[in-house]
């Protein structure tokens, strides 16, 4: 199947943010994706606010059935959450399960003002009632497939699909 | 019969945690990065993660401690764990209740995890061979055994100031003999890679044939302390000797408490640990203990990220 161009999909994601944002807005990326995609944003939009960075492992619905087995990172946010308009950012959207766990951490920093979220791909399959205020680009792809955000050594960001049940 | 690691199940996977000896390094590395990211919690306002809601942990010290009992269950706490502390010196146990009658009653009480500190070497691997499958059992300090846990810590705070473990030198100084930290900071040391370990001790406080853990045994701190990079001093157990093993704390502190000058022959930016309680002028002198290459204190801070990384990963591997 033909995946969409990340860069393509990136530039427009950007543009949507601008026209609706100010500077002063307060970008979090969610890792590892999320944090790739951030990071180019926040130059992208010139934002002047510190880039801050989740891990949700720890307040992830799924520890009782996977554990922690995959590398956790520290969380970072460098900026005051009381009272910030935050955008959340992350590669893929799919159960609406990470943005969750995202939301609930965020709350043991403070108490925002906004959040919104950010997203390359919504690829549906929702299972909270969770939406993205900005969108890439929207896909239907079969509930057996992953779709990854990559990133190669110069930065260029694009799209990977495999089958659930095969190693990467 | 296979003879593997009782604190691994057969996907090699943490269930208890007993001892450091024998532990892939991968896991102690996992625990170190683990507990990285719950530093990052314990600095945030709200210090407590959902990540253990509903599990029960109890605390079954049969030995006294403050800090090791303390900070795990903080731990526990900041994992929104309940945590149950058992005095077991004043209770079931002085009414003639054995060890495993005490554990099957607590487990009866749907306990999670048990952390379990004894005078006798072995106590908390008899608990995790006894307890049902999705019980774990964390080691707090058993005789003179083992105390991983505070091992674990050591190296997470060593890693903090040194960056690398395979540059090292490292020594470990005082009561060995005793010492269930010392065995368990030995081979979680040699195990991440540390080229140089040695002990500095008198010969009456050192185990026999202690070389074949892979250390290097000086009885001197002049020669001992040259090139070294990190100081783990230990605690003389006055409690734990019979008979003559010293001739008196002054003189042992003449010869081997930590002094700014026997410090001065170490590295220059080396650093001092000590996993406490301490004797002030015994092992160590005040202006050592409270001086700028102490780590002391932070070693207590980080001990409660590396419990809360241990707990959290048993917990998570169920079977």
């Amino acid at each position: 199947m033909q995946l969409p161009d990340a860069e393509i999909l990136f530039k427009d994601l950007a543009k949507k943010i601008k026209n609706d944002c100010d500077k002063n807005v307060a970008l979090i990326g969610i890792h590892t994706g999320g944090v790739w995609l951030a990071e180019r944003l926040h130059q992208e939009l010139e934002i002047t606010q510190p880039l801050g960075t989740l891990d949700v492992s720890f307040y992830r619905d799924d520890f009782e059935k996977i554990g922690l087995h995959s590398e956790v990172k520290r969380s970072n946010i460098p900026f005051e959450i009381e009272g910030a308009h935050i955008i959340l950012v992350d590669d893929v959207l799919n159960t609406g399960r990470t943005i969750r766990a995202a939301i609930n951490e965020l709350f043991d920093y403070g108490r925002p003002a906004k959040i919104s979220l950010a997203t390359l791909v919504d690829r549906g399959g929702r299972e909270l009632p969770i939406t993205a205020q900005y969108t890439g680009i929207e896909l239907t792809l079969p509930a057996d497939k992953i779709l990854v955000l990559k990133r190669e050594k110069s930065g260029k960001l694009s799209l990977d699909l495999y089958d659930k049940n095969l190693p990467e | 019969m296979i003879n593997r690691n009782p604190q691994l199940d057969e996907n090699g996977m943490l269930q208890h945690l007993l001892t450091t000896e024998g532990l892939p390094t991968s896991i102690l590395l996992h625990i170190l990065d683990t507990a990285e990211s719950f530093v990052g919690v314990t600095e945030r306002d709200v210090k407590k993660i959902p990540l253990l809601r509903g599990k029960s942990i109890f605390n079954l010290f049969f030995e006294p401690s403050t800090r090791t009992r303390t900070t795990f269950e903080i731990a526990a706490k900041r994992l929104s764990a309940d945590v149950i502390n058992l005095n077991i010196a004043v209770s079931a146990q002085s009414k003639g209740e054995t060890l495993l009658d005490t554990v099957d009653n607590l487990s009866a009480m749907n306990a999670d995890m048990f952390v379990v500190r004894h005078s006798q070497s072995g106590a908390a691997h008899l608990i995790a061979n006894h307890v049902r499958s999705d019980v774990h059992v964390i080691n707090a300090g058993d005789g003179s055994h083992a105390h991983p846990t505070q091992a674990l810590l050591d190296m997470f705070t060593i890693r903090h100031y040194k960056k690398d473990f395979r540059n090292l030198s490292v020594a470990i100084i005082g009561d060995i003999l005793h010492s269930r930290v010392a065995r368990s900071q030995i081979h979680a040391l040699t195990t991440l890679g540390v080229p140089e370990v040695r002990v500095i001790a008198p010969k009456t406080l050192l185990p026999k044939m202690v070389e074949r853990l892979g250390v290097h045994v000086y009885h001197d701190m002049t020669k001992g302390l040259k090139n070294i990079d990190v100081l783990m001093m230990l605690r003389l157990q006055n409690e734990r000797m019979q008979g003559a093993n010293l001739p008196s704390a002054e003189e042992y502190f003449k010869y081997y408490g930590l002094t700014s000058e026997k410090l001065s022959l170490a590295r220059r930016n080396a650093i001092v640990m000590h996993p406490g309680p301490m004797n002030r002028g015994v092992e160590i002198d005040s202006a050592v203990a409270d001086g700028k290459q102490s780590v002391i204190l932070p070693q207590v801070t980080f001990g409660i990220a590396v419990r809360m990384a241990v707990m959290s990963i048993l917990a998570g591997n169920q079977v």
